[in-house]
């Protein structure tokens, strides 16, 4: 599955960090990095990460 | 009650939804209702003080995806009773909506002006999108606002509307603004509104709002008068749980559930975010009620997976609180209960960043950060494991991992 995060949407709130830590990450002055393509065994973390993301700036595919 | 009756969650907002969703992705056959007074299906409070009050959003960027989800949604109906003898939830028009089980999430509303000149015009509360859309309309640069209440909606508008060239005045009965995140904050997030040409009236009440049909005054309890175009009154939120009162249900401010989120009356009756009270570890099985945006998606998420099971089967909700405002460049995160602290201590400060500890008899319970997820991210992590981050004067080389090396 591929995951998309939306940077113009994005305000670094860190909860996706929280929720999926193995795939999203904040790196230098708080910027999200992100796993773009990643394995099954994330899908419910990603999901979650998807739930709790206040911009809604998360988008799963496939 | 038959089974066949559906799964019904009244208020159509975040923790409605999340419900909602999690009902849907537990069983895609069963039947759910959603009932919510607002014609609007659900949308995201926060940008309402923020991007949309500024105008860089409009109402359909605030929509919360999930609006599509295929559950009977009953929009613009009011609930006004819970009749848990006949399993029915009691609408103010038609017949009542029978329940097998039913999620109560019907939030918060703006607490209002009640004193004199609560009737004149260029007064508001801000809670749902009329209200900001109305807000919006008035904030033209050179007009004066004054802000009753610097809590956080009242400092994120006013932190808006500055940016928008209004003169701005802040007013609060507390000694500074922000008040459940104790004094080193607030004193802090009174220097940011100043520096920004906020005028502070702090420490003091108010006693009247003055106007001819429009409000053109706010008088203070010390004899001031502060003149206004337009006032907002952002004194706080209050559950809405009347509607519950001849439901026998028991209310202590919110509906008092155990930490399953199941009422602790009836096991068919559950609740879920602004007023949901329910006991939390880091309050010692106190209960507590969190008014903030990711309470209301993990608890409308768990009670959505809790209704249909047994009660004896059901997971308890035991997350950490967490909650951001943004003001102005500055955005303020917290996590667990800052607000049962007795010592909120910087750790760290420096270039727009700051992280604080906030610990109840010694005891962590809760952080604070200004543009710093990463510093508050591992006391986020301590928290959620029950553990603690060494105070400062440790040596430094006990501080945990994630601090020194958040990145990859
Ligand atoms: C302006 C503003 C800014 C905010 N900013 C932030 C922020 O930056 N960060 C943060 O963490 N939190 C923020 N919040 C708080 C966050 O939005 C709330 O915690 C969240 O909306 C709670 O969701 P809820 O579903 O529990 O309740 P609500 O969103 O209050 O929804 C309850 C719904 O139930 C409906 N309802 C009420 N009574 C009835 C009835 N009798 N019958 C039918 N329907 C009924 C209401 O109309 C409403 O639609 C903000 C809130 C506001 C108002
Ligand atoms: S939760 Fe959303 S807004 Fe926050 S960092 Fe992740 S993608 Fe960005």
């Amino acid at each position: 599955m591929k995951v998309h995060v939306d940077m113009n949407l994005c305000q670094s709130h860190g909860e996706c960090v929280f929720a999926a830590p193995d795939v999203f990450d904040l790196g230098e002055d708080d910027v999200l990095t992100w796993k773009e393509e990643v394995g099954e065994d994330q899908r419910a973390a990603v999901e979650e990460a998807v739930q709790v993301c206040p911009m809604a700036a998360i988008r799963i595919e496939g | 009650m038959s089974t066949a009756a559906p799964i019904v969650i009244v208020g159509a907002s975040l923790a409605g939804l999340r419900a909602a969703q999690a009902l849907r992705k537990a069983d895609p056959a069963r039947e759910v209702v959603v009932i919510g007074q607002e014609e609007h299906l659900p949308y995201t409070r926060p940008p309402l003080s923020k991007q949309l009050l500024a105008g860089e959003q409009e109402a359909e960027h605030v929509a919360l995806p999930g609006g599509d989800l295929d559950v009977t949604w009953r929009l613009g109906v009011r609930a006004t009773g819970l009749d848990r003898r006949a399993h029915e939830v009691v609408l103010e028009e038609g017949p009542p909506q029978p329940y097998d089980r039913v999620i109560l999430a019907t939030g918060c509303r703006a607490r209002p002006w009640t004193g004199p000149g609560a009737e004149l015009s260029g007064v508001h509360v801000l809670r749902d999108l009329p209200h900001a859309l109305a807000l919006r309309d008035e904030l033209r640069a050179g007009a004066r606002l004054v802000v009753l209440g610097a809590g956080f909606v009242g400092c994120e508008v006013a932190a808006t509307a500055r940016r928008a060239g209004l003169e701005v005045t802040l007013v609060d009965l507390a000694a500074h603004p922000m008040l459940p995140l104790g004094p080193a904050i607030g004193s802090r997030m009174a220097d940011l509104h100043e520096g920004e040409g906020v005028a502070l009236r702090l420490g003091v009440g108010v006693e009247a709002l003055h106007g001819d049909g429009r409000v053109n005054e706010v008088e203070l309890a010390d004899g001031s008068r502060l003149p206004a175009d337009v006032v907002l009154v952002a004194l706080g939120a209050q559950p809405n749980v009347e509607w519950l009162e001849e439901s026998g249900l028991t209310l202590d401010g919110g509906v008092v559930c155990d930490a399953t989120l199941t009422s602790v009356d009836d096991p068919d009756v559950l609740a879920a975010g602004d007023l949901c009270s329910w006991p939390h570890p880091l309050a010692q099985g106190d209960r507590i009620r969190v008014e903030h945006w990711t309470n209301a998606v993990e608890q409308g998420t768990l009670a959505g997976a809790n209704a249909p099971l047994d009660p004896v089967e059901r997971a308890a909700h035991v997350a950490v609180p967490t909650f951001w405002s943004d003001q102005y460049e500055r955005k303020v995160q917290a996590v667990g209960l800052p607000g049962l602290a007795d010592a909120v201590e910087v750790v760290r400060e420096g270039d727009g960043k700051l992280v604080a500890a906030a610990r109840r008899d010694g005891r962590l319970i809760g952080a604070v950060a200004f543009n710093d997820v990463r510093g508050l991210m591992a006391y986020r992590k301590a928290l959620a494991a029950g553990e603690d981050v060494p105070p400062p004067g440790a040596a430094d080389d006990a501080e945990p991992a994630p601090l020194a090396n958040g990145a990859r």
